[in-house]
């Protein structure tokens, strides 16, 4: 075994997956209050702004509000679904239920609790993706094979959020502390990223800060790929997911090994 | 594995932020026994756990867990460990059986291993019956049997429990008491620590008191009652509506016991031979007093004195 307090990659065994196992038997008892919530509130969004605000504008980017919008959401949504799980309910297994502490006196270690919370949020940010691109294909939203593309995209988004999460939660003395993350981060991050109107729209400050963030990357790939196209420069973006989420979660690692094994 | 030691600890230290938490702790717990560790709140006793389960390493020592050097090998090691935590944690979203279920994955075991086991878990643990029981309708008593039967459910060699009777009422912990003995007429070894001294006289064979991160005493209870302290305790207080002054009339007295310890009004004198000072209390009026003989808790004020610990 690593030394707790060590900066040593995480690695987890195979016993990581009970862990995901136990969130997904809890998920499964509540699971239709879960997709309604995880559903039901994007949605209102993107068709409440979609068709309402939608019907007051020109098309933007070349194409309907609407269809502009749907990429937007299932990135935002993504990104909320696995940013709640790692921080609410992360936090309630961790710190108020002590479910990670029991888990931790069997043969699981730290590690495998991360690594099946960090797969946890992001298959339940893959669910609630699956969830409205269902929807958008029903709005006939969606004309192309492309759009199953998405998938992975939201997987991987969803790990990325999750990972970053994951270190909010190591850091957090109690619920309220998340409110600084959505506030500070989170909620900047929605603006800036792309989602409700192009970058191009905002200030050359603005549009350089929002190049480099994950959520902005996450549209980059989405947006093209609902609408039947191919993404411009889809490794520039996937790379960037994919070393923020190994970041985070190594940092996350980092930090939550100082909190819990010291 | 059998022969080997469950657990044996030498020179285990701890430190957070240059306060000595473990300051050279030293035990050998012998198979199919149970071992208590006493000590007051902040004592230790947890984090001498901590570090023997490899959730948090030593700053020094050596602790072999089943044989197994930790914390390098913890992980292997905690395969034959079950733990009852001090704090229930069990998974309030789940039923009596999922909870096991759940929890015997970690173990790497098969639904089906696991399953086949619950019937004779829910037995053991007398809960019976209440396999589809949601957690938060268990009493204080039944969760913390839920919570030993799924410490047992990878068929462990070594229970570690931490405090685990405390905030229970008397049915409850005897019940628990008496499947702690069956487990050891079993054959499992038992770590225990509490701060309850009628627990550990009933269940352990051996064990150590700790303060300050220290051993201040280590032997089975009864010798450690003959060894420590004076066999007769002799309580004196004023009697109801009376308020004679008590810690004079024991400060008058103090030659007629081997010790005397002043206790707000009470007076707690320690005697090889009680004779002289019942005499002397037969011509006192206005004084009660309980005469009994000494015990484990007795022993453990006397190595660990009276003053709070928070």
């Amino acid at each position: 075994m690593a030394r707790p307090y060590s900066l040593a990659l995480p690695r987890p065994s195979r016993l990581w997956l009970p862990v995901w196992q136990r969130n997904a038997l809890v998920w499964r008892k509540l699971a239709w209050t879960s997709i309604l919530g995880n559903l039901a509130d994007p949605l209102i969004y993107m068709l409440g702004l979609g068709y309402g605000l939608g019907a007051l504008l020109p098309a933007v980017d070349g194409v309907p509000y609407i269809l502009f919008l749907a990429a937007g959401t299932v990135c935002a949504s993504t990104m909320n679904t696995a940013t709640f799980e790692a921080l609410y309910s992360a936090f309630s297994r961790m710190h108020v239920q002590k479910t990670w502490e029991a888990i931790l006196n069997t043969p699981a270690r730290l590690d495998d609790v991360l690594f099946g919370e960090l797969m946890w949020a992001a298959t339940k940010s893959l669910l609630s993706g699956v969830a409205i691109l269902l929807v958008l294909l029903a709005l006939g939203l969606i004309s192309s094979p492309l759009a199953l593309w998405v998938l992975p995209v939201i997987l991987l988004t969803g790990l990325t959020f999750a990972a970053l999460g994951l270190i909010v939660n190591a850091l957090a003395p109690s619920y309220d502390f998340f409110m600084y993350y959505f506030t500070l981060v989170v909620t900047p991050m929605l603006l800036l990223s792309g989602v409700f109107f192009p970058t191009a729209q905002l200030p050359p400050a603005l549009q350089a800060v929002s190049g480099s963030l994950p959520l902005a990357h996450a549209v980059a790939l989405v947006r093209p790929l609902l609408q039947g196209e191919l993404p411009a420069a889809p490794g520039t973006h996937l790379l960037a997911l994919l070393a923020t989420a190994a970041a985070a979660f190594w940092t996350a690692t980092i930090l939550t090994r100082r909190r819990l094994l010291r | 594995m059998r022969a080997a030691t469950p657990l044996a600890v030498d020179g285990l230290r701890k430190s957070y932020a240059g306060n000595e938490v473990v300051a050279g702790l030293s035990f050998a717990v012998p198979p199919g026994t149970c071992f208590g560790l006493l000590g007051p709140n902040g004592a230790g006793k947890t984090t001498t756990l901590r570090c023997c389960l490899g959730l948090t390493a030593p700053d020094a020592g050596d602790i072999r867990l089943a044989g197994l050097p930790v914390p390098r090998e913890a992980d292997a090691a905690r395969r034959r460990v079950g733990v009852v935590a001090q704090t229930d944690n069990l998974d309030p979203d789940f039923t009596v059986a999922e909870n096991l279920l759940v929890y015997g994955r970690y173990f790497g075991l098969s639904k089906a291993e696991i399953g086949a086991r619950i019937p004779e878990l829910l037995d053991f643990a007398g809960l019976a019956g209440k396999a589809d029981a949601r957690v938060p309708s268990l009493s204080g008593g039944m969760k913390r049997r839920l919570t030993l039967a799924r410490a047992l459910v990878n068929d462990p060699d070594i229970v570690f429990l931490d405090e685990p009777t405390t905030g229970l009422d008397p049915q409850a912990r005897h019940l628990i008491w008496e499947r702690l003995k069956a487990l050891l007429a079993r054959g499992k070894t038992i770590v225990l620590t509490t701060h309850f001294m009628d627990e550990a006289e009933r269940l352990c064979s051996r064990l150590m008191v700790i303060d300050h991160g220290r051993a201040v005493a280590e032997g089975a209870p009864r010798e450690l009652i003959r060894r420590e302290i004076e066999p007769a305790v002799v309580e004196v207080f004023a009697e109801f509506g009376e308020a004679p002054p008590v810690p004079e009339w024991a400060r008058l007295h103090d030659n007629l016991a081997e010790r005397l310890e002043i206790v707000g009004e009470t007076a707690f004198f320690y005697c090889r031979d009680a004779a002289p000072l019942l005499a002397a209390l037969a011509g006192a009026p206005g004084l009660a007093y309980a005469h009994r003989a000494a015990n484990l808790e007795d022993v453990f004020l006397k190595l660990t004195g009276r003053e709070l610990r928070d």
